[in-house]
């Protein structure tokens, strides 16, 4: 969280290539521009770093859309996604085109369904004679900005109120639902499922791993040992067994959580051996000892100069621990043992096209699948790019 | 060394103890026992059953007993080679866990071997050609491999051949040999449909690999000693082979014991998806029918084979690594 706020609070510089040189962290100029390395806060050396690496501003930028769709699906989307249309099922995605006959103006064309007297099933071809104008920030369906303020107004949408059949960006499942606004909730569902599992981990992570740190001796030794234990079991069957263990009359919400603490369950380890070596290694650097011998109290010495430190490091491996969590709750859902339907996530989206008959019939419905592969990459360059910077010093 | 090794084996039987305490704990987990979910499904199949078949269900699992006793009965049957019978396939859990267990086995195996021959050569290339293009295309691919989920690899791969060749690349056998008798010619089959799960399961796997051996080589080769070896003649190619890399592997041998673990029970998905006759499958359907007893069995077994994962690769980095040899006794 700390490197987020900082981008609108750059420092003023008076020159450009000031933070060149912080970056670069040579000692080679020692005019007076220079000087704002010396006096930088931590947070802002780790930001001036991480602004180098330009893969991982732009995976930032990615993940600061994902978190934005997360935060307002309805915003997003264009149908309610529970809604179901039964005449209107399997439909391939529909193309938008951007420029039409009269300048930029993004249109799609209405579908129409013939069945085919062989197969029986509906074949679904554009009819270019009826485009449908879109706009954006049209209003739709009624939705609640989390969960607060109701309003009506979409990004994207049909513009003419009076054109009444729907668009599918992304087509239609077996129930004729609008895979692209459940895509939308789904990744409400799948990224905050990463996050609180995440922020479980750090809890357990932290407070064992620094008390394990902190005080060494035989509490460090048991926790050590419950840590190596815990890593040598094979996650995904135990998981797989938690999951299963979940009485099928759980409402969504109490799976939703049960799900996050079961994953976090072994995902603390990690994150707990981190601090600990953090913790470690800090107690030998110089400016802890310098802070025990001016006689600042334990607390300080630990809230105020350690973990400011470390904090970076923990913030690069929880952005590095999102991704992984979210592919478990993927494979869970999708293998019918984590979130059950009528929660949408990517992986109970992606459990619509488990077998090669529904993959052959409507390919797109793994589509969510590319929204799991560019949430996992952008957040896994981010983090790299986050624990690169994280140490501003080397 | 034998020191070293005899150390590492007497921790095993604690450890085992403390899986088959967590896999007990696990199929003890979900509400009710299993003999109430066994008398549902007969009822639900119309057969009715007697409350003395009941109780001699219960006494024969001591179901009415504390837990302690029930899981002494449960190891101790075990332990004796008595893994009971499935109450969903109406078979013994040996018979149906046997082959698939050497599949699965196999199957591991052959990815792992895959991995590393592929992520090796992937690594050093990558290092020694720091910033060229193939370089460059390998950490994308890296990236790829380590975004994207197996059974979305494993589902896009399979909808690719049907759609394109028209070929379904499920399972491991051929039809005609999935209930024949192991001959040479099964065995043959099983080689010629190996290989697709085995590339599947291998992605995520060598692009980790090929990652940590770049960054292990990268390195070393900033080392001094490269530079003496250079400057004493040694022509680059061997000095490579013969030092860096030496050292690189050795953080990668210490992976093997998570590694090999994970390949044989992160083959569940994979194996689902692609409809493989291995132990994951099953575990996977015992746990959706309640069949506890199949479902905690496999699980022990999937420890057991995390531990011997383990064992392998501390084996190994002793054998390789000297110093942890010395540190040790």
């Amino acid at each position: 969280m700390t490197t987020q706020p900082s981008a609108k609070s750059i420092p003023p510089l008076t020159e450009r290539d000031d933070d060149q040189h912080a970056v670069g962290g040579g000692l080679s100029g020692f005019d007076a521009s220079a000087e704002a390395i010396y006096v930088a806060p931590n947070w802002k050396l780790v930001w001036w770093r991480f602004r180098k690496h330009r893969l991982a501003v732009f995976s930032g930028v990615v993940t600061l859309i994902i978190v934005t769709i997360a935060l307002v699906p309805g915003f997003f989307s264009t149908q309610p996604p529970e809604q179901i249309d039964s005449l209107r099922t399997f439909i391939p995605p529909q193309r938008i085109h951007f420029f039409g006959p009269d300048g930029f103006g993004p249109y799609v064309y209405d579908i129409t369904g013939q069945r085919n007297p062989t197969t029986l099933m509906m074949e679904w071809v554009p009819d270019e004679s009826k485009p449908i104008p879109l706009g954006f920030f049209v209003r739709g369906y009624d939705y609640e900005i989390l969960g607060l303020i109701p309003t009506n107004i979409h990004l994207i949408g049909v513009s003419d109120p009076a054109i009444i059949s729907p668009v599918h960006f992304l087509g239609t499942d077996r129930l004729g639902r609008d895979q692209w606004s459940r895509l939308m909730y789904g990744t409400q569902v799948s990224l905050s499922i990463g996050l609180v599992a995440v922020i479980l981990s750090i809890f357990l992570g932290v407070l064992l791993g620094g008390i394990s740190g902190y005080f060494g001796g035989w509490i460090d030794m048991i926790i050590q040992r419950l840590i190596e234990l815990l890593q040598s079991l094979p996650p995904i069957p135990i998981w797989m067994a938690l999951t299963a263990a979940m009485p099928r009359d759980w409402t969504v919400e109490q799976v939703y959580f049960a799900i996050t603490i079961i994953l976090s369950l072994i995902g603390w380890t990690t994150m707990g051996r981190e601090v600990r070596g953090r913790f470690l290694a800090l107690r030998e650097e110089d400016f802890v000892t310098a802070a025990e011998l001016i006689g600042c109290s334990k607390p300080r010495i630990i809230f105020r100069h350690m973990v400011p430190t470390f904090m970076s490091h923990i913030i690069a491996a929880s952005t590095l621990a999102i991704p992984v969590m979210i592919i478990n709750e993927t494979f869970l859902s999708f293998l019918g043992l984590g979130l059950r339907p009528p929660a949408i996530s990517w992986g109970v989206l992606l459990q619509e096209a488990q077998n090669l008959q529904s993959v052959a019939t409507a390919p797109w419905l793994l589509l969510p699948g590319l929204a799991v592969v560019i949430t996992v990459l952008a957040l896994n360059i981010l983090g790299d790019g986050l624990r690169d910077a994280a140490d501003p010093y080397s | 060394m034998l020191q070293y090794i005899i150390k590492r084996l007497l921790l095993l039987p604690f450890l085992l103890f403390i899986f088959s305490v967590i896999a007990f704990a696990l199929i003890q987990a979900p509400p009710g026992d299993f003999v109430t979910s066994y008398i549902a499904e007969l009822a639900a199949g119309g057969s009715a059953v007697e409350q003395a078949q009941i109780d001699a269900l219960r006494e024969q699992y001591g179901l009415d007993q504390p837990m302690t006793v029930q899981y002494v009965k449960w190891i101790t049957r075990i332990l004796q080679g008595d893994l009971g019978v499935s109450l969903d396939w109406k078979k013994p859990n040996a018979e149906l866990i046997g082959e698939r267990l050497a599949l699965t086995l196999l199957l591991g195996l052959f990815t792992f071997i895959f991995t590393w021959a592929v992520a090796i050569p992937i690594g050093i290339y990558s290092a020694t050609h720091q910033y060229s293009a193939l370089d460059y295309f390998f950490t994308i691919f890296n990236y790829f491999g380590i975004a994207t989920p197996t059974f979305m690899t494993a589902l896009v791969v399979m909808w690719l051949a049907f759609k394109y060749f028209g070929v379904s690349v499920t399972g491991l056998f051929s039809p005609e040999y999935i209930d024949a008798p192991w001959s040479w010619a099964k065995f043959m089959d099983l080689l010629s449909h190996i290989w697709f799960p085995m590339v599947i399961l291998g992605l995520d796997g060598t692009a980790r690999l090929a990652r940590v051996m770049r960054a292990n080589l990268l390195d070393e080769l900033k080392k001094p000693y490269m530079e003496m070896a250079r400057a004493k003649g040694m022509s680059e190619w061997r000095l490579v082979m013969k030092y860096p890399v030496r050292l690189a592997l050795n953080p990668l041998i210490s992976t093997i014991g998570w590694y090999l673990p994970l390949l044989f029970s992160g083959s569940v998905i994979v194996a689902t998806v692609l409809n493989l006759p291995t132990i994951g499958p099953l575990l996977l359907r015992a746990l959706i029918t309640q069949d506890m007893f199949l479902a905690g069995i496999i699980i022990l077994i999937y420890c057991g084979l995390a531990i011997i994962g383990t064992l392998i690769s501390d084996i190994l980095l002793a054998w390789i690594d000297p110093r942890i040899r010395m540190e040790e006794s």
